[in-house]
């Protein structure tokens, strides 16, 4: 098994109003020294397979296909061989 | 020969645009199921709003994939009349039949009211009916109406007369105040290069008879009713 533990944001060109409201909320809260909030998506996804470079391709394809927009986002991610 | 209006799991104006294609254009239309692969029968497609799949991951992302949306593309790419509402914009958005992407509102409110439109080009036959500076009324629902794209592609737009229309206020000002949702330059509806694939988040089927308190997008469905064959003549 290979776990991918992909971390999808916005491009920093474009605006993130959900970043911007929590931004403003912490900065209530105190927390005067944020600067700035950009939210993303977090997403954990098993492979049934210990060949990471196989599952590096997919995960890639799968980013790029759906798990992404190209338009709006761009993507990471980190592999882990499960045992 | 008829309407097609594709019905995703969650589209929830569906039957508003059945009405309207049947009662009010009185032309022959059906619902198409989002497994439908053949696309044959259809003159023009109407992708209607509503939560498609939840908006679960983003918004469209997941009815893009449905099995009708490669029939969809090639429809598209062959010229045939495809008008895609709110969630259908969203949903061709994602596909890349018309530029953009659309994001959470700016106010983060799901945005539910009148607004006002300006016809900002009649490239597209789908504004055929109208003028240029027209200045509509129609009503939005959305909560993912934030419409941006890079500006190389906006530039690109504007060239093309691809910007369809634009949030203004009732005298056709394009103010940030008249912007319900912060879409990059007002945008609420787009078309791509051909023109024939329009996209808007106003919703067109809820102001198309005077009962409903406006009835300046009847307009958009008469496109699609021109774009209707006759029906052959029976011997």
């Amino acid at each position: 098994m290979t776990k991918a533990r992909i971390y999808i944001s916005y491009k920093p060109t474009v605006l993130d109003p959900q970043g911007n409201t929590i931004r403003t909320a912490l900065h209530h809260l105190g927390f005067a020294d944020v600067a700035s909030v950009r939210m993303g998506k977090y997403l954990e996804v098993e492979l049934s397979t210990d060949d990471t470079e196989r599952a590096r391709a997919e995960v890639d394809a799968m980013c790029r296909q759906l798990l992404a927009n190209p338009v709006i986002e761009s993507y990471r991610f980190d592999l882990e061989t499960l045992p | 020969m008829s309407i097609g209006i594709v019905q995703f799991p969650g589209s929830n104006c569906d039957y508003d645009c059945l009405h309207v294609a049947r009662a009010v254009l009185r032309q022959e239309a059906d619902l198409v199921w989002h497994q439908e692969t053949n696309l044959a029968p259809y003159d023009a497609l109407v992708l209607p709003g509503g939560f498609s799949y939840g908006d679960y991951l983003r918004s469209g992302s997941i009815a893009r994939f449905s099995p009708v949306m490669a029939a969809v593309t090639g429809f598209a790419r062959a010229g045939g009349l495809v008008l895609g509402i709110c969630n259908g914009f969203q949903i061709l958005a994602e596909a890349g039949l018309v530029p953009g992407a659309l994001l959470r509102n700016q106010a983060l409110e799901f945005r539910c009211r009148w607004a006002h439109v300006r016809v900002e080009s009649t490239a597209s036959p789908f504004l055929a009916a109208y003028r240029p500076g027209q200045v509509l009324r129609m009503p939005i629902a959305h909560g993912d109406g934030n419409y941006v794209a890079d500006p190389d592609t906006l530039s690109r737009m504007r060239d093309a007369g691809q910007i369809a229309l634009r949030y203004c206020d009732a005298a056709g000002e394009i103010t940030p105040a008249a912007n319900p949702n912060g879409s990059v330059d007002n945008i609420a509806g787009v078309c791509n290069e051909a023109g024939n694939v329009f996209a808007l988040m106003p919703h067109p089927e809820r102001c198309a008879e005077p009962l409903l308190g406006s009835s300046d997008g009847l307009g958009m469905w008469q496109a699609l009713a021109a774009a209707v064959a006759p029906a052959p003549v029976r011997a």
